[in-house]
């Protein structure tokens, strides 16, 4: 990766205040990271580790106790930049049905730019290409409540898109969807991040979501203690089974066959890879 | 206890121009000691299903009984069968509402009517199967609890009522590997040691694969499968159509058999798949 990257924490530590019942509670202990332009990302860690507060501070919702985050040029603590950061940096949430406001599908996509002061004409056309990238153009006019969990979370997606962010930062978006609204969603985040360039931060529990990213960091207690591409990652089954992660099936079983002296490459991830180290021939 | 239905239908927003049929002519019985899962896309009917078997719904047409009781007949306490069979929904944690878990969790004991000494005896039982520790945190505020603490603490809120039948829509969702293996397995030795009927909705195979004797698939409505796991992952075809899948070993084997490896397709876990493998490629373990 070259040149300048989009997002840039340099010794990042938060903390939540003290509460009534608990002490204050470092959510992020002096976190360093660059994010590239165009980069697929995915963040792993369990309950707890951080992933969401890394999140949050991307996009200015948290800016941080110590340290410093600079989203394209701009810090994130310097409240002049907040706005302009959040057009630059779009989130979606794990749960659909509080993120969508209007009565049809087209408003709802059109509320970002219409907050943005966008002319009428220039919304009209940034629905519509907002709507076809995520492949929901046949239901502009349906009301969002009447949708699948994984169409739902595809309008969310559009109506960032119709900002025009440089970046999407997903927080467990397909935690309450079925397997066929997970692909729906994965299949178009890959997407965008491929097609439209766009940057992407994926946070997930699904350790099968994180097998098409560039690059996977591993978060717990507040550090990103473990980052490599997803091969890398999912080679080291013991470290992640100690931070309360898992592996693919198909890994673990790669694991357990090259224990009995079969010859399959460590972090084997996906079925494809498998069926080709067990029958070569073809 | 069995649960049984009976051409069960239900609308939603009956008699208006809204309604919706979400079941649809459902005949099944589930018998005492059962650990079935359901899965099915979303807008099958699963949740409307779960919902019949304790009373929080009762069919347009057709009959449910729970342990011989007709659910729709005028005399029916329904306070009574929801005693019985504890429904845990989903994110079960944005229900806890006590200043502490002692609290909490024994409220359903307490406006049961039981003493303060049952109630204590309740909920430390309670707090145990989930792997949670009575001392600890019974003064605590639920709220402060982590995610995966809060989860349990409010499965245990049913638990206390020491339901024979548990239901549980996605408990897992949201949670990390590590505690969803937990709360997975606690469930699974409840049902063991306990031998309450354990109905299961969720969207991941490979739990359902490791855990359930028995798995439902609801398409439409209706159920389109029924069987033990190894016979439902057998439906590859169905399965693909409604979007749902195989557990990936399972995937695994069916790509290899495609390949003309001569393996069997009926593996529903990494160990089997491990043994399978090595015994067909000759090796010696």
């Amino acid at each position: 990766m070259k040149g300048q990257p989009l997002v840039r924490f340099t010794n990042v530590s938060f903390a939540y205040a003290k509460t009534q019942t608990r002490e204050e509670w470092r959510a992020l202990a002096d976190v360093n990271l660059e994010i590239y332009e165009n980069e697929f990302v995915a963040v792993l860690g369990r309950n707890g580790s951080g992933k969401s507060t890394l999140a949050k501070h991307v996009n200015a919702l948290l800016t941080p106790s110590a340290g410093q985050v600079v989203v394209a040029g701009l810090d994130t603590s310097v409240p002049q930049n907040v706005w302009e950061i959040r057009q630059k940096v779009g989130m979606v949430f794990q749960n659909p049905d509080n993120q969508l406001v209007a009565t049809t599908v087209e408003e709802d996509v059109a509320f970002g730019p219409e907050n943005l002061g966008v002319p009428s004409a220039e919304i009209q056309r940034r629905v519509t290409e907002a709507l076809e990238a995520v492949d929901m153009l046949p239901y502009r006019l349906h009301p969002p409540h009447q949708l699948s969990g994984g169409q739902k979370q595809r309008v969310a997606i559009a109506g960032i898109i119709s900002m025009r962010p440089k970046c999407i930062v997903l927080d467990e978006p397909t935690a309450m969807l079925d397997p066929a609204g997970r692909r729906e969603v994965m299949h178009t985040i890959h997407r965008l991040n491929k097609e439209e360039g766009i940057t992407v931060l994926h946070i997930t529990h699904h350790m099968d979501e994180v097998i098409g990213a560039d690059r996977v960091l591993v978060m717990d207690q507040g550090r990103i203690v473990l980052e490599g591409t997803p091969r890398e990652v999912f080679s080291q089954a013991e470290l992640l089974h100690e931070l309360h992660l898992d592996v693919p099936q198909v890994t673990d079983l790669a694991q357990r066959l090259r224990k009995r002296g079969l010859s399959i490459p460590q972090g084997t991830l996906t079925v494809n890879e498998m069926v080709m180290h067990l029958c070569p021939s073809d | 206890m069995s649960i049984r239905l009976e051409n069960v239908s239900y609308r939603y927003l009956e008699d208006t121009p809204m309604a919706k049929e979400a079941i649809t002519d459902v005949t099944l019985e589930i018998g005492d000691g059962e650990f079935v899962g359901i899965i099915g896309p979303t807008g099958s009917g699963k949740s409307t299903l779960i919902q019949h078997f304790n009373g929080l719904l009762l069919p347009s047409s057709g009959k449910v009984w729970v342990d011989g009781v007709d659910l729709s007949a005028k005399d029916t306490q329904l306070r009574l069968i929801r005693q019985k069979v504890g429904m845990v929904f989903q994110y079960p944690e944005h229900q806890l509402f006590g200043e502490t878990v002692l609290e909490d969790v024994g409220f359903g004991p307490r406006n049961g009517g039981l003493s303060e000494g049952q109630v204590v005896e309740r909920v430390r039982r309670a707090l145990a199967y989930v792997g949670l520790d009575f001392e600890e945190l019974k003064d605590q505020s639920p709220f402060e609890l982590s995610g995966g603490q809060k989860r349990r603490v409010a499965i245990a809120g049913v638990l206390a009522m020491e339901p024979s039948v548990l239901i549980l829509d996605e408990p897992t969702a949201g949670l990390d590997p590590k505690g969803r293996e937990e709360i997975l397995d606690e469930i699974a030795a409840l049902h063991k040691e306990r031998g309450i009927t354990v109905i299961l909705v969720t969207h991941s195979m490979e739990d359902v694969a490791r855990l359930v004797s028995r798995l439902i698939v609801m398409e439409k409505g209706k159920v389109a499968l029924d069987g033990t796991p190894l016979e439902v992952f057998r439906q590859a075809e169905t399965l693909k159509r409604l979007g749902l899948g195989l557990p990936q070993v399972t995937e695994l084997m069916h790509e290899l058999k495609a390949k003309g490896l001569a393996v069997n397709t009926d593996i529903l876990t990494v160990e089997a798949a491990e043994e399978e493998i090595a015994k067909v490629m000759g090796w010696q373990t």
